[in-house]
C-alpha cells in the first residue's frame, strides 16, 4: 500500500515536471514524424505499399524515439543528486522504477495517439474499425517498449555516453517485441482486419516476463 | 597453474586428432561432399559458446548474490570467449552457407537469434567499458547480463513464429535416426578439442581479468597510503620550522 501511494506521487512529479515544460514530448512527436516523413522520401510507397509496409515503419518510429524518450528518466535525477534523495526515501525501490516506468508509459502513449492519426492521414491507411483492437496492440507493445527501455535508462545513466549507449542496449534486446508488435499490426491492417492471437499472446508474454524480472531486480539497480 | 601444462598439451593433442579426423578420417557426405566438413567445427562452436553465456548468466546471478568478485570476472571472461565461439560460429556457418545455399547470410530463426544475441552481448562488452566504478559496474551489468540471457529463448521463439526458415534440421537431436558411426566419432572428438580450447582460453582471461583486478586493488591502496601520508609530512614540516 505504502508502495503504491510513493509510486503515485513519484508518477505525479514526474508528469508534473514533464508538462511544464513538454520539452520530452515535444522532441519525441517531431522525432516521430521525420521518420514518417523521411519513409516516404526513401521508398515512395503507393497506398498499398503504405499499408502492407506501414505497420513496420510506425513502430520503427516508436521504437526509435521511445529509445530516447526514455533516456532522461533517470540521467535527469543526476544533475541535483535526487536519485541518492530517491534511494535514501523509506520506500520499495521498484516503487521509484515504476513510477518511471508509468510516466514513460503515459508520454510515448501520447506521442502515439499524435502520430498514428497523422500516419494514417499521410499515407491514406484507413483505421475505420480498428481502432479499438489497435489502441490495443500499441498499449501492449509500449509496456514492453517502457518497461525494458526503462530499467535500461537506470543502467545506463552512470555510464560514460549514455545518450548513444541505451539504444545500443536496447534495440537488439527488444528484437522480439518489434517482430511481434509489426507482425500483429500487420495482420490487423490487412486484408482481413483480424488480430494474429498467437502473437497477442506473445505482447502479453513478453511483458509480463520482463516486467516481472524489473521487479526481482529492482533492488540491485537501485543500488548500482 | 601445476596442471596447466598437461591440459593445454592434451587439449592440443586432442585439436590435432580433431582437424586430422575431421579433414581425412570422416567419410565424405553424400550430397554436400567436402563442405560438409566445416560441420565438425561449427556446431561444436555453437556447444562451446552456449557453454561460456550459460557461465557468464550463472556468474551474473551469482555475483549479485554472492558480491564475490570472482564471480564478476568470470562473468566478463566467460562472455568475452562466448562472442568468441559466436563469431567463429557465425563464420563457418557464411562459409558453408554460400556454397550450399548460394547465400552469405538468410533470416533464418537460428541465424537472427545468434546474431541478435551477439549484438547483446557485445553491448555487454560496451556498457562495462563505459561504468567507471568498479561496484557499480559489476551490479548494472550483471543486471543486463541477466535479461540479455533471458531475452535468448524470446528472440529464438519470435524468430520461429515468424514465417521464415532455411537452416538444416540438427543432426544429432531430433535428426535423423541413422548417422554413419565414424562421422559421430570424429564429431564428438572434434566437439572435445573445440570446448577444450574454449575452457582454456576461458582460464587464461579469468586470470588476466583476475590480474587485472589485483592491480586495482594495490594502485587503490597505494593511493589511498599516499593520501594519508600527505598531512603527516606537512605536519612533520611545519614541526621543524617552528
Amino acid at each position: 500500500m505504502k508502495g503504491l501511494r510513493a509510486t503515485f506521487t513519484l508518477f505525479a512529479k514526474e508528469c508534473r515536471l514533464e508538462f511544464r515544460t513538454r520539452e520530452l514530448l515535444t522532441a519525441t512527436v517531431i522525432f516521430s514524424l521525420i521518420i514518417i516523413v523521411f519513409f516516404n522520401f526513401a521508398f515512395d510507397p503507393t497506398p498499398a505499399e503504405a499499408r502492407r509496409f506501414g505497420p513496420g515503419l510506425l513502430w520503427i518510429a516508436f521504437f526509435f524515439a521511445g529509445s530516447l524518450m526514455v533516456n532522461p528518466s533517470f540521467a535527469r535525477e543526476q544533475i541535483n543528486d535526487t536519485l541518492d534523495a530517491l534511494r535514501m526515501a523509506p520506500i520499495p525501490s521498484f516503487a521509484v522504477l515504476s513510477a518511471k516506468m508509468l510516466a514513460n508509459l503515459l508520454f510515448l502513449s501520447i506521442a502515439e495517439a499524435i502520430l498514428v492519426p497523422v500516419f494514417s492521414i499521410f499515407y491514406n491507411v484507413s483505421l475505420a474499425g480498428i481502432v479499438g483492437r489497435l489502441i490495443l496492440v500499441l498499449v501492449l507493445g509500449t509496456i514492453g517498449l517502457v518497461t525494458t527501455g526503462t530499467v535500461f535508462s537506470a543502467i545506463s545513466a552512470h555510464a560514460r555516453m549514455r545518450e548513444l549507449l541505451l539504444p545500443v542496449l536496447l534495440l537488439p534486446f527488444l528484437t522480439p517485441l518489434l517482430i511481434a508488435a509489426v507482425s500483429t499490426t500487420i495482420s490487423l491492417f490487412g486484408e482481413a482486419r483480424e488480430l494474429d492471437r498467437t502473437w497477442m499472446i506473445f505482447l502479453i508474454g513478453f511483458d509480463v516476463v520482463f516486467f516481472t524480472t524489473s521487479w526481482l531486480l529492482s533492488d540491485f539497480l537501485a543500488e548500482g | 597453474m601445476k596442471t596447466r601444462i598437461p591440459i593445454t598439451i592434451f587439449v592440443a593433442l586432442l585439436i590435432f586428432c580433431g582437424g586430422y579426423a575431421a579433414l581425412f578420417v570422416a567419410p565424405d557426405e553424400a550430397t554436400m561432399h567436402e563442405i560438409q566438413r566445416i560441420f565438425y567445427f561449427h556446431v561444436p562452436l555453437w556447444t562451446a559458446m552456449t557453454i561460456a553465456f550459460s557461465t557468464a548468466c550463472f556468474s551474473n546471478i551469482a555475483w549479485l548474490a554472492s558480491r564475490r568478485p570472482t564471480f564478476d570476472l568470470l562473468g566478463v571472461a566467460s562472455a568475452e570467449v562466448g562472442i568468441l565461439c559466436c563469431t567463429g560460429g557465425l563464420i563457418t556457418g557464411m562459409l558453408w552457407g554460400k556454397p550450399v545455399w548460394g547465400i552469405w547470410w538468410t533470416w533464418d530463426p537460428r541465424l537472427t537469434s545468434t546474431f541478435i544475441l551477439w549484438l547483446l552481448y557485445i553491448s555487454y562488452l560496451l556498457l562495462r567499458e563505459l561504468i567507471e566504478d568498479p561496484h557499480r559496474r559489476a551490479t548494472l551489468s550483471a543486471v543486463f547480463g541477466i535479461f540479455a540471457y533471458l531475452d535468448l529463448p524470446i528472440v529464438l521463439l519470435a524468430t520461429t513464429l515468424w514465417p521464415r526458415g532455411q537452416h538444416p534440421q540438427p543432426v544429432l537431436f531430433g535428426g535423423p535416426k541413422s548417422i554413419n558411426h565414424t562421422m559421430l566419432m570424429v564429431f564428438f572428438v572434434c566437439m572435445a578439442s573445440i570446448v577444450g580450447v574454449m575452457i582454456l582460453v576461458l582460464m587464461d582471461r579469468y586470470r588476466l581479468e583476475r590480474l587485472r583486478f589485483e592491480a586495482d586493488e594495490l594502485r587503490v591502496e597505494i593511493e589511498s597510503r599516499e593520501m594519508d601520508s600527505q598531512p603527516a609530512v606537512q605536519g612533520t614540516a611545519g614541526k621543524g620550522r617552528s
